[in-house]
C-alpha cells in the first residue's frame, strides 16, 4: 500500500461556503500582509515602521486618505468593468492598454484647442476617453467572435502597442513644443480638468462618477436580464446555447463595457491629477484592477470595498518608499502576493481539506 | 451455499442528507452472476463504488475470501482481483486498442496482444488489438473494457448497466461472454433495472431500494412482476393509454438533412428526413454516439445551418434551418435536452433563475428587469403542477436530485405551451415514478393535439408512448415505422444497420 497518503487533500464542498467568501479577501489581505513584513524583516528593513507607513499611515493621515480615495477612482472604474466581463467568463487583461487609449482621446481636445473654454470640455474629455477604450477592447471583441483569437492574448498584447501609440504622439506630433523636448503634452486649460469636491485635496469628481458606476453595475449584473444572459454563458455555455443567448453577443458586451469604464478612467486620470498626457499616466492601474475585482469576489458591491484596500497599497507603498526606504518593487510585490493568497483562500470556499483517518495497515 | 467470495456486513455511505446505502448485507458466491437490482437512485452506483475502493464506507466491514478488506483506492481493488467495467467508457479514442490496455497494464507489448487474442477466443470477446478505438461499435468498445479487466484475472467482475448501451443482438453475445467467464471462475457482479434480463442470466439478486437491500431472491423463481415489486414497492406502472386520433398539420419536417460536425469525432448526419404531426408522438431509437447529439442541437437550434440550406428543418411549415433557438420558440418550440445541468439548467443558480433561461418572454422579465417576484410565482407554479420535489423556488437546481430536476425541466418547457415538443432521452438517469409522471404527462400532451418527438435509448419506452419509430444508426434515419406492426427486433436490426430485411 502507497504511502501517499499522509497529506490532507481537497474534497469538494457540497455547497460553496457563503461564510468563507466574504472571509477570503479579509483572510487573504491579513496573510499577505505577514508574509510581506517578514519579507520586509529579512531585508534589514524595520517592520513596524513599515507597517505604520503602508498600513496605518494611509488611513489616518487625512492627506494620506484623500489620495487614497483619489486612487480609489480609476481601480473602482476599471474593476467593475472588467467583473463584468470577468463574470461572463470573458478574459479581458488588457485594461492597461484600453486606459491609455481612453487617456489619448480625452487628452485630443485640450492638445488640439488649447484655448476652448466652457464647463463642456472636461465631460466631453471623459465621454471621448470611455468610447476610445470601448474601441479599443472592440478590437479584441472582434477577433475573439471571428477568428476565436483568445482574448486574453489580444488584449494583453494590445497594451503594448496601446504603450507605442502614446509614446509615438508624445515624442512626435502632441509634444509641447515649450516642453523642453519632454515627452509630455501642453498642460490642459482650467475647463479641461474635472472640478474638485473636496477642499484642499486633489479628490475630483470623477469618485462620484465612479461610485455611481458601481452602483449601475450592481444593478446591470444582479437585477438586469442582459447581466443575467452573461451570467449564464459565463456559468453555464452551454445552456446560454440551449436558451439561445447569443456567445458573440456576450463577448462584444464583456468587452465594451470593460473597454468604457477603462477608458474613462483613463480620461479622469489625465483631465484630473495629471492635467496632461505624458508617458507614466498609469501606474499598473489596469493590471491592479484585475486584483481588485477578484478580491471583491466580483461583485459590485466587494469591488467598492476591495478597491480602497487596493488604493491604500498604492499609497502606503509610496510612503514607506520615504519613510522606511523600501525598494518601489515593494508595492508589486505585495500586490501579487495578496493576489496569490485571494486564490488559494477562495480555493476554500468550494473546497474544505480532508485529513485521512489512519488506516489500519491491510496486508498488501 | 460456498463460502462467500465477498460479503458486505453492514455498509453505510451517507452525503450529507443522503443516506446512500444503509446497513447493507451481501454476500457473493464464487462462480455465480450476481445481480444488483434497483431503480436509479436506490444507491447501486454508490456501493459499486464502495466494493471498487472509489469511496470508503462511513460504517460496516467487508470481507474479501473471509479476510477484513479496506480499499484505499481502484488500484487496490485491482491488486485484490475486483475489476469494473463502467457504464461510460473509459478508452481514449485517439489510441488503438492496444494501446489503450498498455497504458494500464505492464508487460511486454507482444505478451499483451497474444493475452489479448487468447481471451478473446477463450470467452467470445474477439477484437483487433491494432484498431483504434474510435473505429470500433460500441459493443466491441465494451470488450475492449472487459478484456482490460480481465488481464489482471480479476475473481470479481462489476459490470455497471452494461446492457443500456446495446443494441438487442449484441446483449446476447455479452451475456454468452459472462456464463463463459463464470464457468471459468470469476463472479461477475451485474447492474441492472431491467428485470428480464436478469432473469435470463443471474444466479442471484440483491434488491436495493432507497439505499436499503429489501431481498435476497433467485431471479429464476420469481417474475418480472416479483422482481418490479421488490424494486419499487409496488407493480410495474401501466403503460398510460393513447386514445386514437386522426394526425393534424405538420409541425416538423426535416428534409434531406446532412450534416458534418467540426468535431472529427462527432457524426456526421445522411440526407435525414422524417415528418411530425400535431396529435402524435414520434421516437427516434437508436444507441446515442450515432448522430443522436447532432440531431437534437440541429433541431433546437443550437446549431443552425447555413442559410441557403434552411429548407432542410421546418417548423409549423416554416423553414428554419438558419434561426436560434430563441426564435424557433417563438414558434411554439419547446425542447428538453438530454444534459440537465449546464445545458438544462445552470448549476449554481436557483429554480427560478433557471426558470428565466426559456420561459423568460412569460411575463418574467419587464423594462430589460428581471421580475422575480413573478419568476417566483412561475416557479412554484411549475413545482407545484410537476410534483418536483424541493425545499422551493430558491434552491439551486445542482441540489436537486436527477428525476426531480427533469420533472422541472419538462414542467418549465411545458408551461410554454409548446405546439412542437421535443425530448431527448428524457428519462435518462429518472427513477422509475419519475418517468412514468413524465410519459404520461408526454401521452397527454399528444392526445391534446400537440406533436412531439422523442430521442430514447430505452426500446421499451418508445414502445410504451410512441406511435411510430424511427432509428437513427451511424447518422442515417430509418423509415418511419408504425409502432403497432413492429417489433424490438426489428429495431434492433436497424440499429446494427441491417435494414428491414427477414
Amino acid at each position: 500500500m502507497s504511502a501517499a497518503r499522509i497529506w490532507p487533500t481537497l474534497v469538494r464542498r457540497e455547497r460553496p461556503s457563503l461564510y468563507l467568501k466574504v472571509l477570503a479577501p479579509l483572510l487573504a489581505l491579513v496573510a499577505a500582509t505577514l508574509i510581506n513584513l517578514l519579507l520586509y524583516l529579512v531585508m534589514g528593513k524595520d517592520p513596524l515602521a513599515v507597517f505604520h507607513a503602508m498600513i496605518l499611515e494611509p488611513f489616518i493621515s487625512f492627506s494620506s486618505f484623500s489620495e487614497v480615495l483619489l486612487k480609489t477612482g480609476p481601480l473602482l472604474l476599471i474593476a467593475e468593468g472588467l467583473a463584468i466581463g470577468y463574470r461572463a467568463k470573458v478574459f479581458n487583461i488588457g485594461a492597461e492598454g484600453q486606459f491609455i487609449i481612453g487617456a489619448i482621446f480625452a487628452s485630443a481636445l485640450p492638445v488640439w484647442y488649447p484655448m476652448a473654454t466652457g464647463q463642456w470640455i472636461w465631460p466631453t474629455m471623459l465621454l471621448a476617453g470611455a468610447v476610445g477604450g470601448a474601441l479599443w477592447a472592440g478590437i479584441t471583441a472582434f477577433w475573439r467572435v471571428r477568428l476565436r483569437a483568445n482574448e486574453i492574448l489580444v488584449s494583453l498584447m494590445l497594451s503594448l502597442v496601446a504603450v507605442q501609440v502614446l509614446n509615438y504622439l508624445l515624442l512626435g506630433p502632441w509634444k509641447d513644443p515649450n516642453g523642453f523636448n519632454f515627452p509630455q503634452s501642453v498642460m490642459f486649460q482650467y475647463d479641461a480638468m474635472v472640478p474638485l469636491i473636496i477642499p484642499g485635496t486633489r479628490v475630483n469628481a470623477s469618485l462620484p462618477i465612479a461610485l455611481a458606476l458601481a452602483l449601475a453595475a450592481y444593478v446591470f449584473m444582479q437585477k438586469s436580464f442582459i447581466g443575467y444572459k452573461l451570467e449564464v454563458g459565463g456559468l453555464a455555455p452551454r445552456a446560454a446555447g440551449y436558451a439561445g443567448f447569443s456567445e458573440g453577443r456576450a463577448i462584444w458586451l464583456s468587452l465594451l463595457i470593460g473597454g468604457f469604464a477603462a477608458g474613462l478612467a483613463g480620461a479622469a486620470e489625465v483631465a484630473g491629477p495629471i492635467g496632461q498626457l505624458q508617458r507614466s499616466i498609469s501606474t499598473g492601474y489596469g493590471y491592479a484592477a484585475i486584483i481588485v475585482a477578484y478580491l471583491g469576489g466580483l461583485h459590485p458591491i466587494g469591488i467598492i470595498f476591495s478597491s480602497v484596500v487596493m488604493a491604500a497599497i498604492y499609497i502606503g507603498g509610496d510612503n514607506a518608499l520615504v519613510s522606511a526606504d523600501l525598494p518601489i518593487a515593494a508595492v508589486r510585490v505585495f500586490q501579487g502576493s495578496l493576489l496569490l493568497a485571494y486564490l488559494m483562500a477562495v480555493t476554500f470556499v468550494r473546497y474544505r481539506l480532508a485529513f485521512p483517518r489512519p488506516m489500519s495497515g491491510a496486508p498488501a | 451455499m460456498a463460502a462467500p467470495l465477498l460479503s458486505l456486513r453492514g455498509i453505510s455511505k451517507r452525503y450529507g442528507e443522503v443516506r446512500a446505502n444503509q446497513a447493507v448485507d451481501i454476500d457473493v458466491a464464487p462462480r455465480s452472476i450476481h445481480a444488483i437490482l434497483g431503480e436509479n437512485g436506490a444507491g447501486k452506483s454508490t456501493l459499486m463504488k464502495l466494493i471498487y475502493g472509489v469511496e470508503t464506507p462511513d460504517s460496516g466491514e467487508m470481507l474479501w475470501q473471509g479476510v477484513p478488506l479496506k480499499l484505499a483506492s481502484p488500484a487496490a481493488a485491482r491488486r485484490r482481483g475486483i475489476g469494473m467495467v463502467f457504464q461510460h467508457f473509459s478508452l481514449f479514442e485517439t489510441l488503438t486498442v492496444i494501446e489503450n490496455i498498455r497504458l494500464v497494464v505492464p508487460g511486454q507489448t507482444r505478451a499483451l496482444i497474444a493475452r489479448i487474442r487468447e481471451l478473446g477466443t477463450e470467452f467470445g470477446l474477439e477484437v483487433d488489438p491494432h484498431a483504434h478505438v474510435h473505429e470500433l461499435s460500441v459493443g466491441e468498445r465494451q470488450r475492449v473494457e472487459i478484456i482490460r479487466c480481465l488481464m489482471t484475472d480479476p475473481k470479481l467482475l462489476i459490470l455497471d448497466e452494461p446492457t443500456s448501451v446495446l443494441p438487442p443482438q449484441s446483449v446476447d453475445k455479452l451475456f454468452d461472454t459472462l456464463l463463459r467467464l463464470r464457468d471459468g471462475g470469476v463472479s461477475v457482479l451485474f447492474i441492472s433495472h431491467k428485470l428480464e434480463e436478469i432473469r435470463a442470466i443471474c444466479d442471484r439478486a440483491t434488491i436495493l431500494s432507497a439505499g436499503k437491500v429489501t431481498g435476497h431472491v433467485d431471479p429464476r423463481e420469481h417474475d418480472a412482476h416479483d422482481l418490479a415489486r421488490m424494486m419499487i414497492g409496488r407493480d410495474m406502472p401501466e403503460p398510460p393509454p393513447r386514445t386514437p386520433s386522426e394526425p393534424g398539420e405538420t409541425m416538423l419536417e426535416l428534409i434531406g438533412l446532412t450534416y458534418t460536425p467540426d468535431d472529427p469525432f462527432g457524426m456526421p448526419l445522411k440526407d435525414v428526413a422524417l415528418t411530425l404531426r400535431a396529435g402524435e408522438i414520434l421516437g427516434i431509437a437508436g444507441i446515442s454516439g450515432n448522430g443522436q447529439a447532432e440531431l437534437s442541437e440541429l433541431i433546437s437550434g443550437e446549431i443552425r445551418l447555413p442559410f441557403e440550406n434552411r429548407e432542410q428543418v421546418q417548423m409549423m411549415g416554416e423553414p428554419v434551418g438558419h434561426l436560434g433557438p430563441a426564435e424557433r420558440r417563438q414558434l411554439g418550440f419547446a425542447f428538453v435536452p438530454e444534459d440537465r445541468l449546464g445545458r438544462g439548467a445552470v448549476q449554481g443558480m436557483s429554480l427560478a433563475r433557471n426558470s428565466l433561461l426559456t420561459a423568460h418572454p412569460l411575463g418574467l422579465v419587464r423594462h430589460g428587469l428581471i421580475a422575480m417576484a413573478q419568476a417566483t410565482e412561475f416557479t412554484r407554479r411549475c413545482i407545484a403542477d410537476h410534483d418536483v420535489r424541493t425545499s422551493g423556488a430558491e434552491a439551486e437546481a445542482s441540489g436537486l436530485s436527477g428525476g426531480n430536476l427533469q420533472k422541472f425541466i419538462v414542467g418549465r418547457e411545458m408551461m410554454l405551451a409548446p405546439k412542437l415538443f421535443f425530448l431527448a432521452q428524457p428519462t435518462w438517469g429518472v427513477d422509475i415514478g419519475a418517468a412514468t409522471a413524465i410519459r404520461q404527462k408526454l401521452v397527454a400532451l399528444r392526445n391534446e393535439g400537440v406533436a412531439i418527438l422523442v430521442i430514447s435509448e430505452e426500446i421499451d419506452e418508445l414502445f410504451d408512448i410512441c406511435d411510430r419509430i424511427q432509428v437513427l444508426s451511424q447518422g442515417r434515419l430509418s423509415p418511419s415505422l408504425e409502432t403497432r406492426e413492429t417489433r424490438p427486433e426489428d429495431i434492433g436490426r436497424y440499429m446494427i444497420g441491417a435494414g428491414a430485411a427477414a
